[in-house]
């Protein structure tokens, strides 16, 4: 392996606040960022609660909010996230990057629809007789309805074309959207473009929020999401017997990547390195998991060896952990092909259990507390971890944070559709 | 898979002969909107193009995901590789850990029928002229009419998890949605895997249709769509010509096959079409339009362009044929047109600058991976196809040329500048054949 790469700074905005230190306080703590929805009526639905960021504003992050005016909620979240990792990395006060050595590779997903203007335009050009929508009918109504800044910024590029912006970043940039696994492939990818010399400093991670109307629906159709609606907050329950689906949740997560090299020139702090990446695909099924956690399993291995790292020096395991049935327990499974049973494998934690699922910021907030446990040696807890599953039976940090020595942590993304990938971060 | 055609021959022979993809759009009716006409993929039967265990699986796919899985048959049949998606007995070309797939994808809108017979059913009112949406009637049981797979049809990275099943791809996988950017950054992202050994073959390219309504509204939003020429087709579409008035949107995209040399020189059967030689990646800064533009100086397509060649190890003087983004929308086209005047110089006027787009319009996250395909398929055949609705050429540029023409061509530079400012370029060489 050639060049080491470091994380010189992190931010994130998510259901349990908007800055790091507070953020973590509450992970260790075992707080909880579930309740009922905000953002729109849900109070009908077979699931009425997610993990929500609160009273945030992108505006006090940026230099020239005009240059943003009209973002969705998900580049708003990238907004804030990345700013704070900018100023964490001292970028703000280093004056010679040169912008084409400036990447950007997010994992972020789309935008929310115009919910009320797209059902509007829907409605007023169907025909129940024809089961059709008239789509010269649909076309006059939207045109008049919609407007080009809302959906523009649906687009999946668009948090990441405006940090380009705010940050003048002119070398490679690439959005990336594999689902739940997304912003701990762009991580990894962006490593990758750094160790090939291709940027001086990446700014990389991801953002994303499905709740919103159609979202929501799509899970609850898929019967993804817990239906624990009387209990919100205790309602994500990875590897609980009585786990019932995942809780949604939204946010932002950003790091500042560069060659130890780099931050070492520039005085910078570097606060751990990403040491390994493994990036697999089921191929499986579009519905369900590889039985054996296959590609996971396949992804973990891949990413230590690229770290050179054996199962017996990994401290602690960044769980994808949904609360799905089918999710835990077959990482589990995986887990244990890669590392042995209980008392051979490292204690586990799974951070949904108190943000929610981020979707495609859920692999970069699992990195950034990786780097937290690191440096404070403080592993969180998995929360409403009373009574685990029988086919759940690896240590799991339930319900209280712990105090471990940890220098090396292995983070696990899988997304729906079988794309898999691990991170391995290591003390630095 | 094109407006002109299904598969690389039949795109790459309407191509040559000068035919264009173009017509009146046939997918929905457009009569409310200006633009009126675009480059349809041709009919298909997406259960010809999966293995029988697999038709089932066709039911959760978006038009997007149906021509990613057909583009990746037609390609890896191309290739000549024996995948469970190619062959019914058990040879395999390659292990299934060593096959990638990096495949862009656009933003995917849904199906408006099938979103709004359930909407339909969570109005106030009953009867034909309905009453207003309820939320709380949808919530109760509006929703329970859509299919209950009805949101896997709809992500993006079903393009890239389709194909994986059904060539039992289990390397690294990558969904990269950056506009029309997206396919070659994926490219570029396989060849990378490729390069520092985590794959021997990856499946790489994308696939979009923004044919209906809700994608086209959002294209016609972005004001760039041609709406002077929608009674003759043919002529619309007018990359780096002084008359250009838009674009057109073309339906399709292109899967490549890349393949390690040392693995595909040792596979049976196995022809090539080009060698990848180079691969940069850019951003765009345009606050004026908050990138919804290039820079009118075309400074970091340039830059894309500058960085492939050089990482291909060859300069601008080796480059015999360019093929653009060029979509005939005249800021793009001048901003691209003084990216290459800086590039290449006074040399430009003799370097065939291709007009795909006038055939087979933007194919949005698809279109780098046709272009791709014109290059490498151009350096196999060592002919460039006509140039066709370039009568008035940007400064620098040469003119229309309306027959194909032999060349010696050493080496392509594929680029693109997507819809929000990411740039990649991609050089291509000749094999000797």
């Amino acid at each position: 392996m050639s060049e080491r790469i470091v994380i010189t700074g992190m931010g994130w905005i998510t259901p349990l606040g908007h800055d790091i230190e507070s953020v973590w306080s509450n992970l260790l703590a075992g707080v909880s960022g579930i309740t009922p929805i905000a953002h729109f009526d849900a109070s009908t639905f077979p699931t009425t609660f997610a993990a929500q960021v609160k009273d945030y504003d992108w505006r006090p992050y940026v230099d020239d909010p005009s240059l943003h005016e009209g973002v969705g909620h998900n580049t708003g979240f990238a907004l804030g996230a990345a700013a704070q990792a900018w100023k964490h990395a001292g970028l703000d006060a280093f004056a010679d990057l040169d912008p084409t050595r400036l990447g950007i590779y997010l994992g972020s997903g789309e935008g929310s629809i115009d919910f009320d203007n797209y059902v509007a335009s829907c409605l007023a050009s169907w025909s129940a007789d024809d089961r059709a929508s008239d789509s010269v009918a649909w076309a006059r109504t939207a045109a008049q309805r919609m407007t080009a800044d809302r959906e523009i910024e649906q687009e999946p590029n668009m948090p990441l074309t405006h940090l380009a912006l705010e940050f003048n970043a002119m070398g490679p940039t690439y959005n990336c959207l594999t689902a739940c696994a997304a912003s701990t492939q762009a991580i990894g990818e962006a490593t990758e473009i750094l160790k090939r010399g291709h940027a001086d400093v990446m700014v990389t991670g991801g953002a994303h929020t499905m709740i919103h109307p159609f979202g929501v629906t799509g899970f609850n159709r898929l019967t993804a999401l817990s239906n624990r609606n009387d209990d919100p907050t205790t309602a994500s329950r990875p590897f609980s017997r009585d786990r019932d689906g995942f809780v949604l949740g939204e946010g932002a997560g950003m790091l500042v990547l560069e060659t130890l090299e780099h931050a070492r020139q520039r005085g910078a702090t570097p606060l751990a390195e990403i040491a390994g990446y493994g990036s697999t695909a089921d191929a499986y099924r579009i519905t369900d998991i590889h039985p054996d956690g296959r590609g996971a399993a396949k992804a973990m291995r891949d990413a230590m060896q690229h770290a050179g790292v054996g199962p017996e020096e990994v401290d602690w395991v960044a769980a994808h952990g949904t609360g799905t049935k089918e999710n835990d327990s077959i990482e589990t499974k995986a887990i244990k092909s890669v590392f042995g049973e209980r008392g051979d494998a490292p204690p586990v934690s799974s951070i949904k259990s108190m943000m929610g699922h981020l979707i495609a910021a859920a692999g970069v907030v699992q990195a950034i507390t990786a780097v937290l446990a690191i440096r404070d040696g403080k592993l969180p807890p998995t929360a409403n971890l009373h009574d685990p599953a029988p086919d759940c039976d690896l240590d799991y940090i339930p319900l209280q944070a712990r105090d471990a020595a940890v220098n090396t942590c292995l983070s696990n993304s899988f997304g729906f559709g079988g794309q898999n990938d691990t991170l391995i971060l290591r003390r630095i | 898979m094109t407006g002109l055609g299904l598969g690389i021959e039949a795109t790459w022979t309407k191509a040559t002969a000068g035919e264009s993809g173009i017509g009146p759009i046939q997918a929905f009716d457009p009569a409310g909107f200006d633009c009126r006409i675009a480059a349809e993929a041709p009919p298909f039967k997406i259960r010809d193009h999966v293995p029988k265990t697999y038709r089932k699986a066709t039911k959760v796919m978006a038009r997007d995901i149906e021509l990613a899985v057909v583009a990746a048959d037609l390609a890896a049949r191309d290739a000549g590789l024996q995948t469970p998606g190619t062959t019914n007995g058990d040879e395999r070309s390659y292990a299934p850990d060593r096959v990638g797939c990096h495949i862009g994808a656009g933003l995917i809108a849904g199906e408006i029928d099938e979103l709004t017979a359930a909407l339909a059913e969570a109005r106030t009112a009953e009867g034909a002229s309905g009453g207003d949406f309820d939320m709380h009637k949808w919530g109760e049981s509006g929703m329970s009419h859509l299919t209950p797979l009805w949101l896997l049809k709809y992500l993006p990275n079903m393009l890239a998890c389709h194909v994986t099943i059904v060539h039992d791809a289990q390397g690294p996988s990558n969904t990269i949605t950056c506009g029309e950017s997206s396919s070659g950054l994926s490219i570029g992202e396989s060849l990378r895997v490729i390069q520092r050994g985590a794959a021997d073959l990856c499946f790489c390219g994308g696939t979009e249709s923004k044919l209906n309504p809700m994608a086209f509204l959002r294209q016609v939003l972005t004001g760039r769509l041609n709406t002077t020429s929608n009674d003759r087709p043919a002529d619309a579409v007018r990359p780096f010509d002084k008359r250009a008035t838009g674009m057109a949107i073309g339906e399709g995209g292109g899967i490549v096959v890349l393949e390690a040399a040392d693995t595909f020189d040792g596979r049976d059967g196995a022809q090539a079409y080009a060698e990848v030689l180079g691969f940069a990646a850019s951003q765009t800064v345009n606050r004026q339009t908050k990138n919804r533009t290039p820079d009118p100086e075309g400074r970091a397509i340039g830059a894309a362009i500058q960085n492939a060649i050089a990482d291909a190890g060859v300069s601008p003087a080796d480059i015999d044929l360019i093929v653009p983004f060029g979509i005939g929308c005249p800021e793009w086209d001048r901003a691209e047109a003084a990216a290459l005047r800086r590039v290449f110089g006074d040399r430009l006027a003799q370097v065939p600058v291709l007009s795909s787009k006038a055939q087979v319009g933007n194919c949005g996250a698809g279109s780098g991976g046709v272009d791709l395909a014109f290059a490498a398929k151009a350096l196999q055949a060592q002919t460039v196809p006509p140039i066709l609705n370039r009568d008035a050429p940007l400064d620098g540029l040469g003119p229309a040329v309306n027959e194909p023409t032999a060349a010696d061509l050493r080496h392509a530079v594929v680029y693109s500048t997507g819809y929000g400012g990411q740039n990649t370029a991609i050089v291509l060489g000749r094999l000797e054949q």
